[in-house]
């Protein structure tokens, strides 16, 4: 087990979130995960689109590739295959995954990286102030729908669990010890897996707050068969009591980087054979 | 008497599915082996199946590389292709087919009846009919008749020997009715043959340009299938396993970006294919690369829009698109090759100028330049050495340290002791984010420095004939160098000379020079003369006129030798 302060930025490094936000504890979990599995800063990479949570690798010691607005995963998904070596984690906000991302959550899925997705939560649009996002729940008044939102709640656990990812979880950032166990058992999963870390929005989501979650929330035990999708199907659709732990986990299913590629040696390694080249050539009549 | 020398235009026509790319196929390699010199170019309708289709072979014997609106004869395989091709057949236009199935619409051409459907019918297959019109074409030109028995039974081997057997047969019926008509007609044709050609190689613009990346080292493409972008990432899939190239069908091109610059980030050298359609979605990519000074190289097969435009047709157009791609400022360089031999070049210069500035670069070609086949020398191809650009990182690394040049040395994640952070915010040399005024004006000019170095190694342009003394030049770029040659061939003149340019962004200073003074004329395929534009822009120097055109074909060799003698 590596010492967590490895990952620790300087003192006095200016942190963007907000007194009370859900983000920081999330960024100590993830930090107390990678340590505790003995993974190095510089086998760690961290992707992450744009938002509040998409800031999270600036304030940790690792790799980072901190993209662009929803395309957290593609890149991700990239660096896996060129360098299978590493381990690659996206990390972005709700909005950023599911909304403007939501094409790349879809296809990752269905490609089944051995990458981990952690989604913060927080049913909002925070880096812009407040405005809906596709997990926000009907009804929620903000500075657009001023009458509350319209339109049907995005179900990620649902929807990752159609698709069929391998690894699929919830947890609540308010549970820092579960909250890492999830991450790592993430971590560890060989596939993709999605942790949607539900992480309250202090200054922008007043309706869903840390005692909201505790309200709803609750840890599927020691019962609940992990590999029966249908069960987990069940858990996902139900918005009343939001089950938090792994819902459901598949193993053995073949990873995206071990189907389109040879190997794991990092493609940067790899030397240029140029009698391929001039072999290519020579069946040119 | 008809007689044909040194140049001969020989077109096919059919509905899709009717198998005009397999006799152009076969045809063209035949003649080449023969030892003529062969240019092929096709225009083909958004369809899978009917419409009408057509193929060009141009069988001369000097190298061309243009298309002729001319026809010398016209292999019609049904009743759509003469009113398909109406404005370029003309009374000398030798009309070959099945008169029931095309005289209805046949006005005042000569049609040569061929009874391709009994030839085949006769070998048992509407198949061969294919095979019959080969024949009939080389019987037309004389052709060596053993030779092309070779190339066959080669071709067809792997069908079994009834198929090779059936097919010679097919090519023989053909040949003989051929020279039957070539005789009744007093059709001569003069063609000298060159031994040289004989060993060249048949290739087109997808195949010198996927040959290019792959000598650059390209090991990493994702994309998304559009028109006539997607020939590449084909080439790449049919060679991924021989050269370890990972092969991604992304679900956008969105994706298809992102992931190139997650590969590239990684340590890998990758490659996006698209059309302006598809890159209209990856611009934000585009600006992306800029910031995180992630190298990215993206070809775009040009097709006419706006919107999804005419899909299957050739266009300039999208040159504007590139040079303003990306919101902000960065550096970029962008190139537009002419031939098999630039396309290859160019595309290991764009990984090369990619990978060392850390910057986007673009690859612009077009339809008409992609589909088009002709033979070139096999040492053409001028290999040039890839460079590996990625360090080892210490445990002090920064991945935007401020250098002289702009370019920060670049390490991977996961080689050497340091870490390696990108951000698209603007940032530190850390790459943490930051808005520190002071910050962004040296990370900005940084950046824009790289610029300087891009420039300094911009190809310099072809010239055709002898710019520095004649008074009007030509100017062209990308798939328009073919036409520019051979119409000024056909002129002659002193004080016309041509300037072809396969990097067309940023322009080589030494360039200039060869332009003041000068009467130029700008020819390209589009409305707005966005070359000329470019041009003024980085030479300050005035444009007398454009030649232009954006109907979706490509430009006549005798389009432009009227253009320019109307001048
Ligand atoms: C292409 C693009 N569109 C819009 C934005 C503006 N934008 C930045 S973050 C964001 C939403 C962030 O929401 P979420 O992902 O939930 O992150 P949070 O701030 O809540 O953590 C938006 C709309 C952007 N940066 N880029
Ligand atoms: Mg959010």
């Amino acid at each position: 087990m590596l010492d967590k302060k490895i990952y620790d930025m300087p003192r006095g490094t200016d942190m963007a979130w907000c007194p009370g936000c859900g983000n920081f504890p999330i960024l100590n979990i993830v930090k107390m995960a990678l340590a505790e599995l003995d993974i190095k800063p510089q086998d760690a990479v961290i992707c992450s689109g744009i938002g509040q949570a998409a800031k999270t690798p600036h304030y940790l010691r690792v790799n980072y590739f901190n993209g662009l607005h929803g395309r957290a995963l593609p890149p991700a998904i990239a660096i896996k295959v060129a360098n299978p070596r590493l381990t690659v984690i996206a990390e972005s906000g709700d909005g950023d995954t599911y909304g403007e991302g939501g094409n790349h959550f879809i296809h990752t899925i269905r490609r089944n990286p051995d990458i981990t997705n952690i989604v913060h939560d927080n049913m909002i649009y925070g880096l812009t102030k407040g405005q809906a996002s596709p997990t926000s729940e009907k009804g929620l008044k903000n500075p657009i729908q001023r009458d509350g939102v319209i339109v049907d709640q995005f179900n990620p656990l649902a929807v990752a669990l159609s698709l069929d990812a391998t690894f699929v979880a919830r947890a609540f950032t308010g549970d820092i010890l579960q909250s890492k166990e999830i991450i790592k058992a993430a971590i560890l999963h060989k596939g993709y897996a999605l942790v949607d870390v539900f992480q309250p929005c202090v200054v922008y989501n007043k309706q869903n707050t840390y005692q909201w979650f505790k309200d709803k929330g609750y840890y599927v035990d020691a019962s609940h068969d992990k590999t029966d999708k249908m069960k987990a199907l069940v858990l996902a659709f139900d918005l009343e009591r939001l089950a938090l732990g792994v819902i459901y986990q598949r193993e053995g299913k073949p990873t995206y980087e071990t189907l389109v590629r040879e190997g794991s040696t990092p493609l940067y390694e790899k030397g240029f054979d140029t009698g391929a080249l001039e072999k290519l050539i020579g069946t040119y009549k | 008497m008809r007689r044909y020398s040194g140049d001969i235009s020989l077109v096919l026509g059919g509905a899709a599915g009717m198998g005009v790319q397999t006799v152009e196929a076969l045809l063209v390699q035949v003649l080449k082996r023969e030892g003529y010199h062969v240019f092929a170019s096709k225009e083909y309708m958004s369809r899978i199946r009917g419409g009408s289709n057509s193929t060009e072979i141009r069988v001369t014997d000097k190298k061309k590389g243009a298309f002729v609106k001319r026809i010398d004869f016209l292999f019609a395989m049904d009743k759509d292709v003469i009113p398909h091709l109406e404005g370029r057949i003309s009374k000398e236009t030798i009309v070959l087919g099945e008169r029931e199935k095309i005289c209805a619409t046949a006005k005042e051409c000569h049609v040569i009846d061929i009874p391709f459907t009994r030839f085949a019918n006769e070998l048992g297959n509407p198949l061969y009919t294919s095979t019959v019109a080969v024949g009939a074409a080389l019987g037309i030109l004389r052709a060596d008749e053993g030779f092309f028995e070779q190339y066959l039974r080669e071709h067809f081997a792997r069908k079994g020997e009834e198929v090779v057997k059936k097919n010679i047969e097919a090519a023989k019926k053909g040949y003989v009715f051929g020279k039957h008509i070539a005789y009744h007609e007093g059709i001569e044709v003069r063609l000298a043959k060159s031994k040289a050609v004989e060993n060249e190689i048949l290739i087109d613009g997808t195949e010198a340009l996927g040959l290019g990346v792959l000598a650059a080292g390209c090991n990493y493409i994702s994309s998304y299938p559009m028109s006539p972008g997607t020939g590449l990432l084909t080439f790449l899939a049919d060679h991924s396993k021989g050269f370890g190239v990972v092969i991604d069908q992304a679900e956008d091109e969105i994706a298809a970006i992102n992931q190139g610059l997650g590969a590239w980030y990684a340590g890998a050298r990758a490659i996006v294919t698209t059309s302006g359609g598809g890159f209209d979605l990856m611009v934000e990519g585009v600006s992306l690369s800029g910031i995180i000074e992630t190298p990215m190289v993206v070809h775009i097969g040009q097709r006419p829009g706006p919107a999804t435009g005419l899909p299957t047709r050739t266009e300039q157009a999208d040159l504007n698109l590139v040079l303003y791609a990306g919101h902000g400022e960065f550096p970029r360089a962008v190139f537009a090759p002419g031939t098999p031999e630039e396309a290859f070049l160019v595309s290991q210069q764009a990984f090369f100028i990619a990978n060392k500035y850390q910057t986007p670069v673009f690859i612009l070609t077009d339809q008409y330049f992609l589909d088009s086949v002709r033979s070139i020398p096999k040492d053409r191809l001028q290999k040039i050495k890839s460079e590996n650009f990625i360090i080892e990182t210490r445990t002090d690394y920064k991945r935007y340290s401020i250098t002289e040049s702009g370019v920060s040395p670049r390490g991977v994640p996961g080689y050497g002791q340091g870490l390696v952070g990108i951000d698209s915010d603007e940032h530190d040399e850390e790459a943490h984010i930051t808005e520190s005024a002071e910050m962004r004006v040296a990370m900005h000019e940084k950046r824009l420095r790289k610029m300087k170095g891009i420039r300094a190694k911009s190809l310099l342009p072809t010239e055709i004939g002898d710019v520095s003394h004649a008074d009007t030049i030509i100017v062209s770029w990308g798939s328009n160098r073919g036409v520019v040659e051979e119409a000024l061939e056909i002129l002659k003149q002193d004080n016309l000379a041509g300037l072809h340019f396969h990097q067309v962004y940023p322009l080589p200073e030494r360039t200039k020079k060869l332009l003041t003074k000068k009467k130029i004329v700008v020819l390209e395929n589009n409305f707005g003369g966005q070359f000329a534009n470019l041009l003024k822009l980085e030479y300050g120097i005035k444009v007398a006129d454009n030649i232009l055109k954006y109907d979706g074909d490509p430009f006549s060799v005798e389009e432009v030798v009227a253009k320019l003698r109307q001048m």
